[in-house]
């Protein structure tokens, strides 16, 4: 599945610069895996140690936080845009 | 000829350097919030070795927030909304019978000055931080009380202003950020759904989000609240401080205010146990501290108390951190005694408060109830917000007043037998 992963400017730094990438997978384990590979200085603020995502960093499929379906094993499908956003604020 | 300066007579305002609260890399003055290195959040970096000033000396400055400047982030002289903070510390012998405590304070910030929140303290210190970094357009995404502040005093400022709310916040709310005239985008989603448009919107145009990339400089001046509370008691410490909890960081800023105060040799007496309240229909960090785990779950909230409904609150593990360090706990109230919390404010004190100080007192109340406030306790209950801004809260739960014409028979014949 052919999907789009938008990065903030801090992230992008690590992917030569570019906020926005294309990406493939079944699930969004399987996208991240892949761009993971493909930006190898971006790898480790995307997963923990675990293979997992970090506190401080949210990813949403489409409009949804991942923490509300399956994580990383959540399926991803044809044209889905996934975002990334590094610390969430509030109050 | 060149006019040569003293350091310490340069007075211009520069915001602080920024160190990363968990791996410790250090930035320069900047609208970010986020390390670079490991993603983690930015803090304002003080020189260990500047002078401090004592009580004496503070006692003499203006009423203002401002007193507190060298636990600020900046050096210099602040430039904009000099004149928040130092709001009154009101004992309250009834409310603390209501408690069973000794002897009990409220903190409030209900009549802070502009815009009737505890959020003109943060908003202070983040608009003189976009003053200071070069910044013309500030925002915020905002449960309703940051939108306000941010709101009036960027107006005053002569700022732009982008507030994003939620599209169905109280119209309170609504009107109290329309009519300083900012771009007031109504978002179609929860609190977190703005934030997360927020986020995005700071990272693209460079605006001074307050509490999104104007985080580390905006916090702290939550740690006000710490201070004045120490100094209205005669310089000393309560035993235990109750606030409610949104994102957290109102929590992790008192723990951080007493312990500046406590390191400084200001004030006499521990830090207070801290205690944290939520609505049961959005209560992640309450959950967090009782679970004993490390890892927040963020919730779709479910309140009437919008002020606190953020689902996925960046501070929390922060906040369960120092509720647990310094011996405190944590309560979540539903719905119903968050409004009879307000209204037993309100009849004990004299204090109307928004649904966030319903959520604190009827807190207190539980925390009471299981014996986490014990009987010797001084105890400081933070009312962070006034009531005029959720009167919707109250629809229903107040008796119908009479209507009658202007005779008196009419009134003696619903008073008669009380007169």
């Amino acid at each position: 599945m052919a999907v789009t992963f938008s990065l903030p400017t801090v992230l992008a730094r690590l992917a030569d610069g570019q906020s926005t990438i294309e990406a493939n997978g079944t699930t969004l384990g399987d996208v991240v895996a892949q761009i993971a590979d493909r930006f190898p200085a971006l790898a480790p603020r995307l997963r923990d140690p675990d293979g997992g995502p970090y506190p401080f960093v949210t990813f949403y499929l489409n409009d949804e936080d991942i923490r509300f379906q399956n994580g990383f094993a959540t399926p991803v499908a044809e044209g889905d845009e996934i975002t990334v956003v590094a610390a969430i604020a509030g109050g | 000829m060149t006019t040569l300066v003293a350091p310490e007579l340069d007075r211009a305002l520069r915001a602080l350097p920024q160190t990363c609260r968990l791996c410790g890399a250090q930035y320069p003055p900047a609208p970010e919030a986020v390390c670079g290195e490991c993603l983690g959040p930015l803090e304002p970096s003080y020189d260990p070795d500047r002078a401090l000033p004592d009580a004496a000396t503070i006692s003499t400055r203006p009423h203002t927030l401002w007193r507190y400047r060298e636990w600020l982030p900046f050096e210099g002289d602040p430039v904009l909304s000099l004149d928040s903070g130092f709001t009154p510390l009101v004992e309250s012998p009834r409310l603390a019978r209501a408690l069973g405590v000794a002897r009990l304070w409220l903190k409030n910030d209900a009549v802070s000055h502009p815009s009737l929140s505890f959020k003109d303290r943060v908003v202070a210190s983040a608009l003189n931080a976009a003053r200071a970094l070069g910044l013309e357009t500030v925002g915020c995404a905002s449960t309703g009380n940051l939108a306000n502040a941010v709101a009036a005093q960027a107006a005053r400022a002569g700022l732009s202003a982008w507030i994003f709310i939620p599209y169905d916040l109280e119209l309170g709310k609504v009107v109290g950020t329309a009519v300083f005239g900012p771009r007031l985008v109504r978002v179609r989603g929860t609190y977190d759904d703005v934030n997360r448009l927020c986020a995005q919107a700071a990272d693209r145009y460079g605006w001074g989000l307050v509490n999104i990339n104007l985080r580390g400089y905006y916090g702290e001046g939550s740690k006000t609240v710490a201070f004045e509370i120490c100094e209205q008691l005669g310089w000393r410490t309560p035993t235990a401080v109750v606030a409610p909890m949104a994102g957290g960081s109102l929590v992790t800023k008192l723990d951080k205010g007493f312990a500046e105060f406590v390191k400084a040799g200001l004030v006499s007496g521990p830090a207070p146990r801290l205690f944290g309240a939520q609505a049961s229909g959005c209560a992640p960090i309450v959950r967090l501290v009782e679970s004993g785990g490390d890892q927040l779950e963020p919730v779709v909230p479910d309140t009437i108390a919008r002020s606190i409904a953020i689902g996925n609150p960046a501070d929390g593990r922060f906040a369960a951190e120092a509720i647990r360090r310094t011996g405190g706990w944590v309560a979540a109230v539903p719905d119903p005694e968050i409004v009879a919390g307000i209204r037993l404010l309100a009849e004990t004190s004299g204090i109307f408060t928004e649904t966030a100080g319903g959520a604190t007192v009827a807190g207190a109340l539980t925390l009471a109830r299981a014996g986490r406030l014990r009987p010797d306790d001084e105890v400081v209950l933070c009312i962070t917000g006034n009531g005029l801004k959720t009167v919707e809260a109250l629809q229903g739960a107040l008796p119908e007043s009479p209507v009658i014409a202007p005779r008196l028979r009419e009134l003696e014949a619903l008073y008669g037998r009380d007169l």
